[in-house]
């Protein structure tokens, strides 16, 4: 599952790291507050969050997230969106509550699980 | 002429609604004086409507009351606001105000109280202190200082609304004066806690919501007077002022 297919299906707008859509989607992670998601979250996570504060882009870099992506229609500060397209990380941005999204990722990823466990 | 002073620069008032009834201007003066402070600040929940009671009490007596807010800006990042004159703080009220959204819930959050220097009920504050601003931290540093303020990153070693909680970690970049430390952790724990924030001034203060905190977290400074302008010489280490981290 990459980025890409995410973006389609959600209908994500994409602010910046254009061409690095077809990087992998291994899992997600939800949360604003970037103490927690520093500690928690896993390389090749898409990360769902209404923080928009520049550090967002340092801890997704730092974390090899997948990408990032704004919920409930937040858009990234200009500093923040400059950093992503100077270090090229994909924001994406959505209308949907963090809730919403994040269950139909869970869903996405899932489906894609259970269809690559080979049945018994 | 250099001396020590004792500084307790973060300290709310009943109107904060999680702070005490009985943190009214007079009792708070009383007690600052008692624990032998020489500068306080009155730093309540974005507000500051019981500052000018606190100041007429201060007149005459051996203590020097800094105006001060804390803000909650749009990451709810809390950050002190700490002022010479009264005037400069109303101004950042204002835009505060304007950017508060909400209404308070007495039954949930607690009451808002403003009380004046003769211990009388003024009124309530009705918006939602509580809450956040939706100013970006870095726009809300540059508003504190146009108006000839110091912004200082509330309790940033508590995992709630501090700069580190919030945001992870702090840019260099970010032009805090300096950066408030708690009394549970103190200034030698935090130094070694720390050390990439090494470029910053600490200063340790009591956040105290009851009367029994005030000046429990303080700290002591090398300054030559009780304003602003001394104490961003000393956040900065100059011209022979300084603070003290021995403790």
């Amino acid at each position: 599952m990459n980025l890409e297919k995410i973006v389609r299906e959600l209908g994500l707008k994409v602010f910046s790291g254009f061409d690095k859509l077809e990087t992998e989607v291994l899992d997600g992670y939800t949360g604003d507050l970037l103490s927690d998601v520093m500690a928690n979250s896993k390389e090749g996570d898409v990360w769902m969050t209404r923080q928009i504060h520049q550090n967002i882009i340092a801890v997704a870099s730092l974390k090899d997230h997948a990408g990032i992506i704004l919920v409930q229609g937040a858009e990234p500060a200009k500093d923040t969106l400059e950093k992503a397209l100077r270090e090229n990380i994909p924001v994406m941005g959505t209308d949907l509550s963090g809730f919403e999204a994040a269950g139909r990722i869970y869903n996405i990823l899932k489906e894609k699980k259970d269809a690559t466990v080979p049945p018994p | 002429m250099l001396r020590a002073f004792r500084c307790d620069l973060h300290i709310h008032t009943c109107l904060s609604p999680c702070a005490d009834l009985d943190m009214y201007p007079r009792t708070l003066i009383e007690k600052s004086i008692t624990k032998k402070l020489d500068m306080i600040a009155v730093c309540d929940h974005n507000a500051s409507e019981n500052v000018e009671y606190v100041l007429t009490l201060a007149k005459g007596r051996p203590i020097t009351v800094l105006p001060g807010m804390e803000v909650s800006s749009l990451e709810e990042v809390h950050a002190l606001a700490l002022f010479d004159d009264l005037r400069d703080l109303i101004k950042l009220q204002t835009i505060v105000y304007e950017h508060l959204p909400g209404k308070n819930r007495e039954d949930i959050f607690g009451p808002q109280v403003i009380v004046n220097e003769r211990d009388e009920v003024e009124g309530m504050n009705e918006r939602l202190l509580i809450g956040a601003t939706d100013v970006p931290l870095r726009d809300l540093i540059n508003e504190i200082h146009a108006l000839g303020g110091l912004a200082i990153a509330s309790h940033i070693d508590r995992p709630s609304y501090s700069i580190l909680s919030q945001l992870g970690f702090i840019d260099p970049e970010t032009p805090f004066d300096a950066l408030e430390i708690s009394a549970a952790t103190g200034m030698k724990q935090a130094r070694r806690q720390y050390p990439e924030l090494s470029a910053y001034a600490f200063i340790k203060s009591s956040d105290a919501h009851f009367i029994r905190d005030i000046g429990r977290g303080f700290s002591t400074m090398i300054l030559q007077a009780a304003n602003i302008h001394e104490l961003k010489l000393a956040f900065e280490k100059r011209d022979g002022r300084y603070i003290e981290e021995d403790d």
